[in-house]
């Protein structure tokens, strides 16, 4: 360490939650009060409690509640829901967990201040769907990081962590983490008893639609980098369903959500030439039947194959489709529930609307489907393998404390979690409060007496490593050639290293052309996602000099290094299933069919940190409902 | 990509305009309002804006809608029911003993049937909702 010169801070705690976004407020909230004063939990944010992650902006909808005290929706109907979104594979013990809980979590934010919108005469929450509840969803993460903000011992915000810490007596077994404070430069070592992995989905992997100035309009956040599948990947845990990558259908360009427009609203869409397609139409769902069988049959039409209908219709060039807004806002409530969908989730469509001069009482808007997206908590399963609840999991599911990964200690929540999505908000807060209470049962009992063993050996190589692209910058930037046109990083050229920009760019083709991006329509086969293997390994490599030249670019070359790890994981899981299961998320030309007889399983993978192999494990679907 | 509205000179800077999402939390929590958006150049013709005023005392977000055509649209939208800071940590929760149940904090009152359901057991637990859900202690704190 010589031009940089960060200072080391070491904090010792029980619990550590890396994210403070909805499942780790989730779990602050439910670990601390276990834990009382006998454990301590300390939330490592990397934005802040108040505004950091998915529902940075705010949300319309909260879009997993039951309603089990108004006898709507039973866990076992949401278990069966979930089974045809994903074509049959799925966790249901983690599904089902989830799914009984959620209701007091809901409850709860109602009572804190969050407006959730109540039908009068019944005095239950009014329906947006079947599943999702409305709310004037402006200041939902501002409340609940109020919450986890109370109920925190201690709370480090602007604090990104780039690696785990294994520990050195006991193998297979987390002992911390470490990162740097993005704005003052600290170096941070965190020593715990249990980790608890919270941070969120992966955008930005594969190349967006928009790459100039609207780079970072990508419809799930753009801080959403990957970190925690990374870090559990290259601690040696498990993973899951990381083929079937999340591809949503969205308004083009500013990608406002379409929930409320179909399910509250009403709208249908159309194909280009104002042929229906939403709700599809007889002589389409009976061709997905015929491909699909009873997973097409399933009411509503699973997201997936909504998905596809837009692709086919690119394909053939009658599309994007059109959201046929101005037969719906014929009044003023109306029109007000529509432009409050965009301003409290996705302000940029408002302001498309507004720079085109799109009145959507008068006129219809395009729909596109977006780039891929790795998430465990939306209409997709890719995340985490993770042991299931006591009383429920079948035993091939449960090797330790409920959410537990492969790896001793390190507990996952929300898009971390894989095969049991349809969470969303509420279900990845509530699945914070599930694996936070399992910590703490965890510090407090079996790992009472853990002390994690990390050398200072450890520590120093650490921050070499984290520090070391400022080192390689300072080391080289003598020899950079800057554009004529602006002095802006983004196009440095030098010899000797690549900026995050460079390394972004990189990551993106080759997943974009390679591993079924937008520009392919979603399609690929074995021998593109060999060569895009090879690729990824030279970017790996390349990683050595990847050059920073302040802490904001540090940051963002780890995220870039996380979500190239993801990116490498999802091209394995996409190979390693040789069917198409999912055909609106991910098509493998060379294997076009559903075939439920041999791919009715689990396509899990496992990196060893020691060796650097991968492995690829085929693991049961068991169905607890029936 | 934000910038300070009428000013002929920049004061501030964006580190990293590629990397915005337009979130507007910059422009919430400007206690000057000196932030404001120009939508991304990739997509969204000049003339259009999006200005929030986000009032925590009344609690209530206002937005002035300006389209490039000159319409204007103007909205407010509550953003929440208590008063900010109000929330009591689950330290001040009454302390429970269960630590190897199934429950979470205020279940199973907070969830208005009488027990947690396992595979099976919901629909019975339904016919036995009460519409009342309870918390241990009041949620916020009043003042
Ligand atoms: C536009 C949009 C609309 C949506 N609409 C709805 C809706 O209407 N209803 C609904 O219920 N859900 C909706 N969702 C989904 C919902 O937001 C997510 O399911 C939920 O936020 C996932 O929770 P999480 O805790 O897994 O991730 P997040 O809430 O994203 O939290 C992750 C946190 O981890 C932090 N972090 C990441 N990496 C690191 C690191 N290396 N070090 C430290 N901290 C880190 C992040 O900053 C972030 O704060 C929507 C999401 C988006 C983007
Ligand atoms: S706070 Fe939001 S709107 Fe402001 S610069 Fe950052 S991402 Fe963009």
């Amino acid at each position: 360490m010589s031009a940089i010169n960060p200072r080391t801070k070491i904090v010792d705690t029980d619990i550590l939650v890396v994210g403070g976004g909805m499942s780790g407020s989730g779990a602050t909230w439910e670990a601390k009060f276990w834990c009382r004063g006998k454990c301590k939990v300390t939330v490592v944010e990397k934005s802040t409690l108040e505004r950091g992650g998915a529902v940075a902006m705010g949300l319309s909808a909260i879009n997993m509640y039951m309603g089990m005290r108004c006898r709507e929706n039973t866990p076992e109907d949401f278990v069966r829901y979930v089974r045809n979104e994903f074509f049959g594979i799925l966790r249901e013990d983690l599904v089902y967990d989830i799914a009984r809980h959620v209701d007091s979590t809901v409850h709860l934010f109602e009572r804190w201040g969050l407006p959730i919108w109540v039908d009068e005469k019944t005095g239950c929450y009014q329906r947006e769907g079947r599943w999702q509840v409305m709310i004037h969803g402006e200041s939902y993460k501002p409340i609940v990081g109020e919450a986890a903000r109370k109920a925190a011992d201690e709370v480090y915000e602007r604090v990104m962590l780039t690696h785990l810490l294994l520990d050195e007596r006991v193998p297979n077994r987390v002992a911390g983490a470490v990162g740097f404070g993005v704005r003052d430069g600290t170096f941070y070592v965190f020593r715990a008893k249990a980790v608890i992995l919270t941070t969120g989905g992966a955008t930005l992997i594969y190349r967006p639609r928009a790459t100039g100035e609207g780079l970072g309009r990508v419809w799930y956040a753009p801080w959403a980098s990957g970190s925690g599948y990374a870090m559990a990947i290259m601690a040696g845990a498990e993973t899951t369903s990381l083929e079937s990558r999340l591809v949503v259908v969205r308004f083009k360009d500013g990608y406002g959500p379409v929930g409320a427009w179909y399910l509250l609203i009403k709208t249908r869409s159309t194909d280009l030439y104002g042929e229906q397609r939403e709700p599809l139409p007889q002589d389409m769902m009976e061709r997905y039947k015929s491909l699909y069988g009873k997973y097409a049959e399933a009411k509503p039409t699973p997201t997936t194959l909504r998905v596809l209908a837009v692709i086919e219709d690119l394909m053939k060039g009658r599309a994007p489709h059109l959201m046929q807004t101005q037969e719906r806002l014929t009044t003023q409530e109306a029109i007000n529930e529509g432009f409050e969908d965009f301003l409290d989730m996705t302000i940029s469509q408002v302001n498309v609307w507004a720079g085109q001069n799109i009145h959507p009482q008068q006129r219809p808007s395009e729909l596109m489907p977006t780039e891929p997206y790795i998430m465990g908590s939306h209409a997709s399963p890719a995340g985490m393998w993770a042991s299931g609840p006591a009383d429920i999991a079948p035993p091939e599911y449960r090797w330790g404390p409920n959410r537990m990964l492969t790896v001793e200690g390190l507990f996952c929540a929300g898009d971390i979690c894989g095969a049991s999505g349809h969470k969303f908000s509420s279900g990845s807060f509530t699945e914070g409060r599930i694996a936070g209470k399992s910590a703490a049962r965890y510090v407090l009992t079996q790992a009472r007496d853990y002390r994690p063993t990390i050398s200072s050996d450890t520590i120093e190589r650490y921050k070499e490593v984290v520090f070391r692209p400022m080192e390689w910058y300072e080391a080289n930037k003598g020899v950079t050639t800057h554009s004529a046109a602006r002095v802006d990083p983004w196009f440095d050229i030098n010899p000797n290293y690549i900026n995050w920009f460079q390394f972004m760019t990189r990551l993106q083709k080759i997943m974009d052309e390679y591993v079924a991006g937008w520009s392919t329509y979603y399609q690929t086969n074995e021998p593109l996602l060999n060569r895009a293997l090879e690729l990824l390994q030279f970017l790996r490599e390349d990683f050595r000099f990847v050059g920073a030249a302040n802490l904001h670019e540090l940051l963002r070359v780890w995220e870039f290094y996380h979500r190239m790890v993801v990116a490498e994981a999802v091209t394995r899981s996409i190979l390693a299933r040789k069917e198409t299961r999912f055909p609106g998320y991910t098509i493998r030309a060379d294997y076009p069919a559903l075939d439920d007889e041999k791919w009715h399983v689990f396509v899990n993978l496992r990196y060893d940190p020691r060796t650097g192999n991968w492995d690829v494990y085929y693991r049961p679907v068991i169905h607890i409902i029936d | 990509m934000q910038f300070v509205p009428g000013l002929k000179y920049r004061r501030s800077y964006n580190a990293d305009p590629i990397s915005c999402w337009e979130c507007y939390n910059c422009v919430k929590y400007c206690p000057e309002h000196a932030v404001e958006v120009r939508s991304y150049a990739d997509f969204v013709p000049l003339g259009g804006r999006v200005i929030p005023l986000r009032d925590t005392k009344n609690n209530v977000i206002y937005w002035r809608v300006e389209y490039r055509d000159g319409t204007i649209y103007e909205f407010a939208f509550p953003i929440r029911t208590t008063p900010w800071d109000s929330i009591r940590p689950p330290t001040e929760w009454p302390e429970r003993t269960d630590l190897d149940s199934e429950y979470l904090s205020g279940e199973p009152d907070a969830l208005g049937i009488p027990e947690l359901p396992v595979p099976g057991k919901g629909p019975e637990l339904l016919e036995k909702a009460t519409r009342d859900v309870k918390f241990p202690v009041d949620p916020i704190k009043r003042r």
